[in-house]
């Protein structure tokens, strides 16, 4: 019975030191990201490609879905609206709604789970097939040349990416509260210039999403770089990308939030 | 001697954690010559090029290349070496999400300033020497197992490097794949002036080929000598292991408790 | 994906996403509206301000004419001090009055400035001499319940 117990206190023992250790690890490895962007920052066209990849590759599936939940925002606001005679205010719902949360938060998700996932596989299977070591024998920094462009890919990509989601999704409740079910338009637009403030709900929901994508490309490059290099490693490095981008954006999500919407 | 050296190590020991890889090796590769290094699976062979090329540091001893300490090398001392290596992996190691081309010119490109003509005919003249030119537009995924390690090998001379290593060239080759890349290590060593240094267990091409050869097992040098030497050789580890057979000094078992005393108590395990 | 075509893709990834961000800057929030050209200062004090907010809107015959940016107790005259940015382009008179009203019957507060006939004009950082409190419903309908109960054994 004693054993059982400290053998569970044991493990639990080890599992908080692995945790604590990759921890360190990833934070060292952001510092060495940092340290060497200047190196991959003075070959430009390396970022870019991998902006195309990770942002211009997930455009279509980010304004697909902006457009679905804009027009879902538009239709379930609408019917709580019209019970309190005030579906003039549907406009201010859906644009607060999208540029506050849902623009930045499920954008990070998709992006996580469209491009992040893409970047550890990619990653992990070039140090499966011993691709970064042949690098960095090569003297060709793998860290400089190969995860610092996709870090920043990532960062640029995603307010660009959360910032389109919201613009369609605005438009979708437009489709569907003005064009379908009839609220004035001059009410629906007006209202929300009312309301939305370009600082306090554009901008932080930028901010936010810069925050997110930065998040979400370090834990999609690190995971990669931190792969077991087996088919089997890979894998299970793209779903703890997948899974731990969806935790990171929350949590941050509710520090964020916090911070900018205290007390207004 | 240390002029006509190129690497110099000496008493060099390496360990895993607590577990030893290398105990104490003593070699030298003299310049121009092609030395091969050989052992069975999972003896250090690969953790001596890792070492050599200053991507693992030895827990002890002295490791010369060029007469320089390569464990005390900086970062920028080791990338400046590395750029005078050339290195061939086991599986060729090409980067698969670009051309053939490309991956032969990639090195041209990140370590040199010469016109986009100039590489375009040096990657050409690479990939000539060794027999792909005409499949330059290909991507690594289209090419076979042997031709992906002749690109891998162009890739690796791109830069006329001073010592070109191998590891495990002739891996899950076929006979003629096996033959065609001995005769390239040969002739690229010679007509280059490089050093080659080759790791391998497949000891019929490697003695063919080798100029000097070290048997390697346990992490400790048992044997070695010129090809001719090691054929002639009465030891009984270098006997088994050039003429393949099954059981020798190297058992075929790995060490385990008699069969008996396991199948009666280890059953509970199963 | 040779580089000319690459850069093609990438640029109008960009210029997509910048001319969303200024959809939502210009369309969807009212920049303009938020930030006067130029703006002075003005101070009010009230007895309650009911749920008047910073960044509450300042009117004026119903047009917008600035924005509450600090709100804070004072703390000797046990009074709120509401300060308030007003566009540069329009002026009102000294003996203005500023009253907390609030749009339709649950909407949000803000402040209506209704204009008096003084020659002198409100300069930056002065205070309005007459302002009335919000309406707190609660008071409200004490007053009311009140001068029921009073009027009641006079009218029999």
């Amino acid at each position: 019975m004693l054993e059982t117990a400290l053998e569970a206190i044991r493990s639990i023992g080890h599992r908080v030191n692995d945790a604590l250790q990759t921890l360190g690890f990833a934070a060292r490895f952001l510092a060495m990201i940092l340290l060497y962007s200047g190196q991959s920052f003075r070959r430009l066209r390396l970022t870019i490609r991998e902006v195309y990849f990770s942002g211009f590759q997930s455009l279509l599936i980010i304004l697909v879905s902006g457009l679905f939940i804009g027009m879902v925002l538009g239709m379930q606001g609408y019917e709580t609206l019209q019970r309190y005679g005030s579906s003039e205010a549907l406009g201010v719902l859906v644009a607060l709604s999208l540029t506050r949360e849902l623009g930045p938060v499920v954008s990070a998700l998709l992006f996580a789970s469209r491009a992040g996932s893409s970047i550890t596989a990619e990653i992990g299977l070039m140090k499966a097939t011993e691709q970064l070591t042949a690098m960095d024998m090569m003297a060709v920094n793998p860290i400089a040349r190969v995860v610092a462009p996709r870090f920043w890919g990532g960062v640029v990509s995603m307010p660009l990416l959360a910032a389109m989601f919201s613009a369609v999704g605005v438009f979708g409740g437009y489709l569907v509260g003005v064009v379908l079910i009839g609220v004035d338009e001059g009410a629906f637009w007006s209202q929300m210039q009312g309301s939305v403030d370009f600082y306090l709900d554009v901008w932080n929901g930028i901010v936010k999403s810069f925050v997110f994508g930065a998040a979400v490309s370090l834990i999609a490059v690190f995971e990669g770089y931190d792969a077991v290099p087996t088919a089997e490693g890979v894998s299970s490095s793209i779903k703890r990308t997948v899974v731990y981008s969806a935790l990171a954006i929350l949590a941050l999500d509710l520090v964020l939030t916090s911070f900018m919407f205290r007390g207004i | 001697m240390s002029a006509e050296c190129l690497v110099r190590i000496t008493g060099v020991s390496f360990a895993y954690d607590d577990r030893p890889i290398l105990g104490g090796i003593d070699m030298e590769i003299p310049r121009g010559k092609l030395v091969a290094i050989m052992g069975n699976s999972g003896c250090g062979k690969t953790t001596l090029l890792r070492l050599i090329g200053g991507q693992l540091k030895p827990t002890g001893g002295e490791l010369l290349v060029d007469g320089q300490s390569v464990p005390r090398m900086t970062h920028d001392e080791l990338y400046a070496m590395r750029r005078r290596m050339g290195m061939l992996f086991q599986f060729g190691a090409l980067f698969t999400d670009i051309s053939v081309f490309d991956n032969v010119a990639y090195l041209m490109r990140e370590h040199t300033d010469l016109p986009e003509e100039m590489i375009r005919d040096m990657v050409l003249m690479k990939l000539n020497a060794v027999g792909l030119r005409g499949a330059h537009r290909l991507m690594p995924a289209e090419l076979s197992g042997g031709m992906a390690r002749r690109v891998a090998l162009a890739r690796a001379i791109a830069l006329d490097p001073m010592l070109i290593m191998y590891d495990e060239p002739f891996a899950g080759l076929d006979p003629i794949s096996m033959g065609v890349i001995g005769q390239l290590i040969r002739k690229l060593n010679d007509a280059l002036g490089a050093t080659t240094l080759l790791v391998t267990h497949d000891v019929q091409e490697a003695l063919l080929i080798a100029d000097y050869v070290y048997f390697v097992s346990d992490g400790q040098i048992v044997a070695q000598g010129t090809p001719e030497d090691i054929r002639a050789s009465t030891d009984p580890f270098v006997h088994q292991f050039v003429f393949g057979e099954a059981d020798g000094p190297v058992h075929f078992h790995y060490p385990a408790v008699p069969f008996e005393e396991e199948s009666m108590s280890g059953m509970g395990h199963a | 994906m040779n580089r000319k075509s690459l850069d093609l893709w990438v640029g109008f990834f960009v210029a997509v996403g910048f001319f969303a961000v200024l959809f939502l800057a210009l369309r969807v929030g009212n920049v303009s509206s938020a930030n006067f050209a130029e703006t002075y200062r003005l101070i009010a004090k009230f007895d309650n301000i009911g749920g008047l907010k910073v960044r509450g809107p300042v009117k004026s015959a119903g047009v917008v004419v600035g924005r509450v940016t600090e709100i804070h107790f004072d703390s000797q005259n046990y009074e709120a001090l509401v300060t308030m940015m007003i566009d540069g382009r329009y002026r009102f008179p000294k003996d203005t009055f500023a009253s907390i009203l609030t749009a339709g019957l649950l909407g949000e507060q803000y402040i209506g400035l209704d204009a008096g006939g003084d020659e002198k004009m409100l300069q930056s950082g002065d205070t309005f001499a007459r302002t009335q409190s919000a309406v707190v419903l609660e008071k409200l309908i004490g007053q009311f319940l009140f001068s029921k109960a009073s009027e009641t054994p006079g009218g029999k």
